[in-house]
């Protein structure tokens, strides 16, 4: 599920999709979590997990709000397209 | 006398006001700031030097620490000013000489854009000079001693539109720096030995811990010799000196009477006590003195300039000084200081009406017939260059040149050679200021006046004319006057000569000069050109015109060479060594930006690819 995201992340150059497979990547960590916990019967796993999901929410708010200006700014949700800082 | 620190910081502080708002000030309120602060001072100045002949101080000597300038492992120079009768007679000339200069400037700069800015430099210029004569240790006295090598610097090129005159200040500095490096050096050595620069100290434990004539005693004096030497123009750094001429007319007369030039000959007799321990050393003062007042005077009858002339007869005059000072005849040296002050301030002075009466024009041989046309600067001019010349008895020339050039046979050290040297001095002396005044004041008016001073202008001329003649006066108070501090000239037997004699063949010199002027450059002025039809006669004209040829030697010597390594040097070996470095550095980050691709997935997947090597690197050791 974590190389299912990565691979959607690096193929895919709409923004919005980007930002899918990030939380795809994002729960798969979780995941992996969760079952590390049970596996040692340790509660650990699944508070690790609370602060995974806590922090996807603001990373999504906050990368939303990035792709929204960069729409605004741009007109395109194309990550190619967006190079301005290239050496 | 509790004053004396005014007397330095009146013209200082009008320096720094002027450079920093002159450009605010109307030209009335500048001259007032330049003129009034040099005036306030000599007023003080006068005051002291009243004060300290009613009640002279114990040990006939005054002196006021004014602070702790570095306090660092033992080694405490003070900011101090040490009054002694040497010292009072310089600031006297200084600020009284230097304050009808500037009176004089006031109106001779009355039209120049720079005015404010030429006030500062001069007010800068007589602050430096006074800490140079009132410094009670040599560190002070440095700082003095650089002060006035700057700002000749910056008078010389004061009109630095016309790279002549930038070319002129360089050289001026650079040939100077070379004295100074040489007295640096002295000062060194005399730390290095006595462990303080306080001259005083310095002197006493010189004379206590160093035997006369001893190697390190002797290297001492010429380093400090070295230095005097530069500054004064003699013999082998007097190259700069005629060059000076390019800066305004004032500054010359201000160099020549007042400032500068004359720092070493007081620096010779501030430390008189050394160079008594150094008689190969006082020697070589004497030879320099000599050499130089013959070379300069034969290079003055010669030029065409107006004020080369002057600058020449300058150079020749401080030869004087240095005879006397090599032969021991300190006093005369000093008093010969003070007399030549006022008749070369008021020759320079008196050029720089007729410059601006004829527009501009330098060369005597344009000139003529001025006598009536300007009579105040012809009578004073006229006055002065009796003075200079030593018309006898009346001029205060005449007195202290006899002086010296009876002291150059009579005194402990001195030799008949000597006083030949001074004779023949003489001779040209007279010589070549009346070769000046008949071919400027007489004859045919060849370029008309179209300027007449006004009275800011003329009122310095007849004070400083009249000074000129009566200061012979002053001979016998002011030698007692100056043995408090410096050594009495030791009379010897001087066979088949007496002071009398001298001062006869003085002034039958002095006439047989002026017969030879008014023969040549008056009444048969064909017989002038007669003579330079003669090659041998026209190629001596033309080695004593270029200075002996020293310019064209220092040129072969040291211009050439350096320049030559500069040119194979101009990419300096030294330096590849850092640009190889920054080219280097450059090259990586060509290559490294080209990774900066801007391409947000390109990043991503390199992560992803840094993450696993790092991951397999860390599971698979």
């Amino acid at each position: 599920m974590f190389s299912l995201g990565l691979i959607g992340l690096l193929v895919r150059r709409d923004l919005i999709l980007v930002l899918m497979s990030l939380e795809v990547m994002l729960n798969a960590a979780g995941l992996a979590f969760v079952v590390a916990g049970s596996r040692w019967q340790q509660a650990d796993g699944q508070i690790v997990f609370l602060f995974v999901l806590t922090m996807a929410a603001a990373e999504v708010s906050v990368g939303l709000a990035l792709v929204l200006q960069l729409y605004h700014q741009f007109k395109t949700l194309d990550a190619d397209a967006l190079s301005e800082m290239r050496g | 006398m509790t004053l004396l620190w005014l007397i330095v910081l009146l013209p200082l502080t009008s320096a720094l006001v002027l450079a920093v708002l002159g450009a605010h000030f109307s030209r009335k309120v500048v001259a007032g700031l330049g003129v009034g602060s040099i005036g306030v001072s000599s007023l003080i100045a006068m005051l002291a030097a009243i004060e300290f002949v009613d009640a002279p101080p114990t040990g006939h000597a005054y002196t006021q620490l004014l602070w702790t300038w570095i306090s660092v492992a033992g080694f405490q120079p003070h900011i101090g000013f040490y009054l002694d009768a040497l010292s009072l007679v310089m600031i006297f000339v200084i600020t009284f000489v230097g304050f009808w200069i500037h009176l004089y400037s006031a109106g001779f700069m009355m039209h120049d854009e720079g005015y404010s800015r030429f006030f500062a430099y001069m007010n800068l210029f007589v602050a430096s000079m006074l800490t140079l004569v009132l410094a009670d240790n040599l560190l002070v006295l440095y700082v003095g001693w650089e002060g006035v090598g700057l700002c000749s610097y910056l008078l010389i090129g004061f009109w630095y539109r016309d790279p002549a005159n930038g070319l002129a200040a360089r050289k001026a500095f650079i040939v100077t720096r070379v004295g100074d490096t040489a007295m640096l050096l002295g000062l060194f050595l005399l730390f290095t030995s006595f462990g303080t620069l306080q001259i005083q100290d310095l002197m006493h434990r010189a004379t206590e811990q160093w035997a006369v004539g001893s190697t390190i005693a002797v290297t001492a004096a010429l380093l400090l010799l070295g230095g005097a030497v530069g500054k004064s123009a003699q013999l082998p750094l007097q190259v700069w000196l005629p060059d000076a001429m390019a800066g305004p007319t004032p500054t010359s007369a201000l160099i020549h009477a007042a400032t500068m030039v004359t720092a070493g000959v007081y620096l010779v007799a501030r430390t008189h006590a050394l160079f008594e321990l150094a008689p190969a050393a006082q020697f070589a003062v004497a030879v320099t003195g000599a050499a130089t007042l013959l070379l300069a005077g034969c290079s003055a009858l010669t030029q065409h300039d107006i004020k080369r002339v002057l600058a020449y007869s300058t150079v020749s005059q401080i030869g004087y000084m240095f005879l006397a000072l090599g032969v021991g005849a300190w006093p005369a040296a000093i008093f010969h200081f003070l007399t030549h002050a006022f008749f070369k301030a008021l020759l320079f002075l008196g050029a720089g009406v007729i410059i601006e009466a004829l527009r501009d024009e330098h060369s005597i041989f344009r000139m003529g017939g001025l006598r009536t046309e300007l009579p105040v600067a012809f009578w004073t001019f006229l006055i002065a260059g009796c003075s200079l010349a030593g018309l006898p008895f009346i001029t205060a020339g005449f007195y202290s040149k006899d002086l010296i050039i009876w002291g150059a046979w009579a005194a402990a050290q001195g030799h008949p050679a000597f006083w030949i040297a001074g004779m023949l001095g003489a001779l040209l002396t007279s010589f070549y200021t009346f070769r000046l005044i008949f071919r400027v004041f007489f004859g045919p008016i060849q370029t008309p006046v179209s300027k007449r001073p006004g009275y800011a202008m003329t009122v310095p001329l007849v004070v400083l004319a009249f000074f000129a003649t009566v200061g012979g006066s002053v001979k016998e108070p002011l030698i007692k006057f100056l043995h408090s501090t410096l050594p009495p000239m030791i009379e010897t037997e001087a066979a088949g000569m007496t002071e009398t004699l001298s001062e006869v063949v003085a002034a039958l010199l002095f006439l047989s000069g002026l017969y030879f002027a008014y023969l040549i450059h008056l009444q048969r002025r064909e017989l002038a050109d007669g003579v330079l039809r003669n090659p041998a006669a026209r190629a001596i004209h033309a080695w004593w015109f270029a200075d002996w040829g020293f310019d064209w030697l220092y040129d072969k010597v040291f211009v050439q060479p350096v320049l030559w390594v500069a040119q194979v040097n101009k990419n300096d070996f030294i330096d590849a060594i850092y640009t190889g470095i920054a080219r280097l550095t450059e090259a990586m980050y060509r290559s490294l930006r080209l990774t900066q691709t801007g391409l947000v997935r390109w990043y991503a997947a390199s992560i992803a690819v840094g993450s696993v090597v790092f991951l397999a690197m860390v599971v698979f050791p």
